[in-house]
């Protein structure tokens, strides 16, 4: 059986779908981190799937762009973590809840 | 060899219009530079010094602009792209550009006093402004897929940081990282959208895909259609548009006040500028795919922000309400997808940054050291204890609510007019019924501060920054309420294009 284009969207597509999922099911604050890196990283499958497919070089370019953004995100995120964490340990995102109206 | 494929001269690289960059170098440029030199001999210079070099890096952008606005109305010369066709500047571009800057000088100005109140003065704030207004305007001139998602990451990832700046508040570190889980879970569902349109069409160039679509029809679309949803899940997210919008109040509520003003004007502005773009002009020959969505969101967001707002009792929050709904009137604009419908969103940018960063620099003041008391209960009094900033905030807030004289008025006209040109009447409809709902709350923060008395006389500072812009913010609101042409023929002429360089 040949692996076709289609299959890795499809893989793309789940492993997206298990990230965004996560993000909303997990309430601890770096397992979140991780399920947003999952979900930029399915993209970054599709873009090559896609690359390969129209035979271009963008979409693999555009993948370099992502890992950056997705670099910077995490640094901006754990920084955000540890001032939280510098005041209260141990915080779950249920923790966070002073602002509701 | 696999390597001897690809001689070493066979990698061109583009050309560099640098005089088409000018705003963007100006922004970035003065971040970095104030990052070195406060650095290096910080403890030596003023306190006052970084809001000031701030706001003239913003107002230089803005003036860095004026060549550009001079190229692209032309005649002979017209709209043009740059640095490989990833940067595409017109009038559209330029004038929302000019709107960022303005807003990042009216965010300096009132950082100044706020910061040294809450004693969390340095640069770092006003570079973390600068950065994200260069990110705003990449997003603003974006002719790319992937410039634009750049633009947005740079523009979001500095205000996250702001909306965590003050550091010693539980509430302003909630709010940062609220914004940030939702801010790059929409990310990465615009990146999506990014990725299967690019399947779909072929490239990330918004001319090349505008000109796929027109040239070819798709026989089977699904994958483009996708790719819309996602890309609006994005961009809905970053204008807080309903069902996209919990972030919003939360996030209002705790950041602090100056970066809100920024929130609401700046990130609003590019978002738009993005939606604008993505959507009215370069899909615009799908849009009877994504019209449908669109009108949803539009009404969903007019109500739901008017009514939420009406139960709030923090000021702040019911302002972050209001300012969905004011996305829910600029939403018809989009939803128009014509000409009118672009430059009404354009001209209610231009004003509501003016009123919302005005109304929030009201808010900071009042809100006190801490940031704590933005409660109806602490506007009570407001007009017998400082009449001028109470005036001011009627003016606001009046003006929020669209009444005659003012600009939000024909901020609201310019809306429901471009609804009724595409004969959506139900949606014109809707957006008078929420303008009508949403009156009630700024008439309940009016009468909290001139009917009802307080017996809390704690003096209130109001800083020198936060003078001029209420002076400016006032001047601008009542005089272009009564002379609305100026801006209205501005936001007219700012009309997007596509090209690339031939």
């Amino acid at each position: 059986m040949e692996l076709t284009t289609t299959w890795y969207l499809v893989l793309g597509a789940i492993i997206f779908a298990i990230g965004a999922s996560g993000l909303m099911i997990r309430r601890n604050p770096l397992v979140m981190f991780m399920c947003v890196e999952l979900m930029l990283n399915a993209v970054n499958l599709t873009f090559v799937a896609f690359g390969r497919e129209l035979d271009d070089l963008g979409g693999q370019v555009s993948v370099f762009f992502v890992l950056v953004v997705a670099a910077a995100e995490v640094v901006i995120g754990l920084a955000i973590i540890v001032a939280i964490m510098r005041h209260r340990s141990g915080a779950t995102a249920d923790d966070l809840s002073v602002l509701r109206g | 060899m696999f390597f001897a494929q690809v001689a070493p001269d066979s990698i061109v690289t583009p050309d560099i219009a640098w005089t088409a960059l000018v705003p963007h170098l100006v922004l970035a440029g003065g971040a970095i530079l104030m990052l070195m030199v406060w650095s290096l001999a910080g403890r030596w210079l003023p306190r006052w010094l970084p809001s000031m070099v701030t706001a003239a890096v913003g107002l230089g952008a803005a003036i860095g602009s004026i060549h550009l606005w001079r190229r692209v109305t032309d005649a002979d010369r017209g709209p043009f792209s740059a640095v490989a066709d990833s940067v595409g500047i017109d009038g559209f571009s330029v004038f929302l550009t000019v709107v960022i800057s303005l807003t990042v000088v009216f965010a300096a100005l009132l950082a100044d006093g706020y910061l040294r109140r809450e004693r969390l003065d340095g640069p770092e704030y006003h570079v973390l402004l600068l950065l994200s207004a260069a990110g705003g305007v990449t997003m603003a001139t974006a002719n790319d897929l992937i410039v634009l998602f750049l633009g947005l990451e740079i523009l979001s990832l500095a205000v996250y940081v702001l909306a965590g700046y003050h550091n010693r508040r539980a509430q302003s570190q909630e709010a940062a990282i609220k914004y940030f889980v939702l801010g790059a879970f929409s990310s990465a569902f615009l990146l999506y959208g990014i990725a299967l349109t690019y399947g779909a069409t072929g490239s990330t160039n918004l001319v090349d895909i505008n000109a796929y679509l027109r040239s070819t029809v798709l026989v089977d679309d699904g994958l483009l259609l996708a790719g819309f949803a996602l890309l609006l899940v994005g961009l809905g997210f970053k204008v807080s548009a309903v069902p996209f919008h919990t972030w919003t109040p939360d996030v209002y509520q705790g950041s602090p006040t100056p970066v809100v003003a920024f929130m609401a004007s700046g990130v609003k502005a590019a978002g738009f500028a993005a939606l604008l773009r993505v959507f009215v002009v370069t899909f615009g020959t799908y849009a009877d795919d994504w019209k449908p969505i669109l009108y949803a969101l539009a009404v969903a967001t007019l109500l739901v922000g008017a009514i939420l707002a009406v139960v709030q009792n923090d000021v702040k929050r019911m302002l972050a309400y209001s300012s969905i709904s004011h996305a829910g009137f600029m939403l018809i604009g989009v939803h128009a997808a014509s000409a009118d419908g672009t430059a009404s969103v354009l001209y209610y940018l231009a004003v509501y940054s003016v009123l919302v960063i005005g109304s929030f620099a009201v808010v900071g003041v009042v809100s006190g050291t801490g940031d704590g008391a933005t409660t109806v209960g602490d506007f009570a009094g407001l007009g017998a204890r400082r009449p001028w900033l109470a005036f001011a905030f009627t003016v606001f807030l009046l003006a929020q609510a669209g009444v005659p004289l003012t600009t939000g008025f024909f901020a609201k006209f310019y809306a429901i007019t471009a609804a009724v040109d595409g004969r959506s009447w139900a949606l014109a409809i809707v957006a008078m019924l929420s303008a009508v709902i949403a009156a009630y709350l700024y008439l309940r923060i009016m009468i909290a501060m001139w009917l009802e008395g307080s017996d809390d006389d704690a003096p209130i500072r109001v800083p020198v920054g936060t003078v001029v812009v209420l002076g400016v913010a006032a001047a601008f609101t009542i005089g272009f309420g009564i002379f609305p042409e100026p801006i209205v023929d501005l936001a007219r002429d700012a009309t997007p294009a596509l090209v690339n360089s031939p």
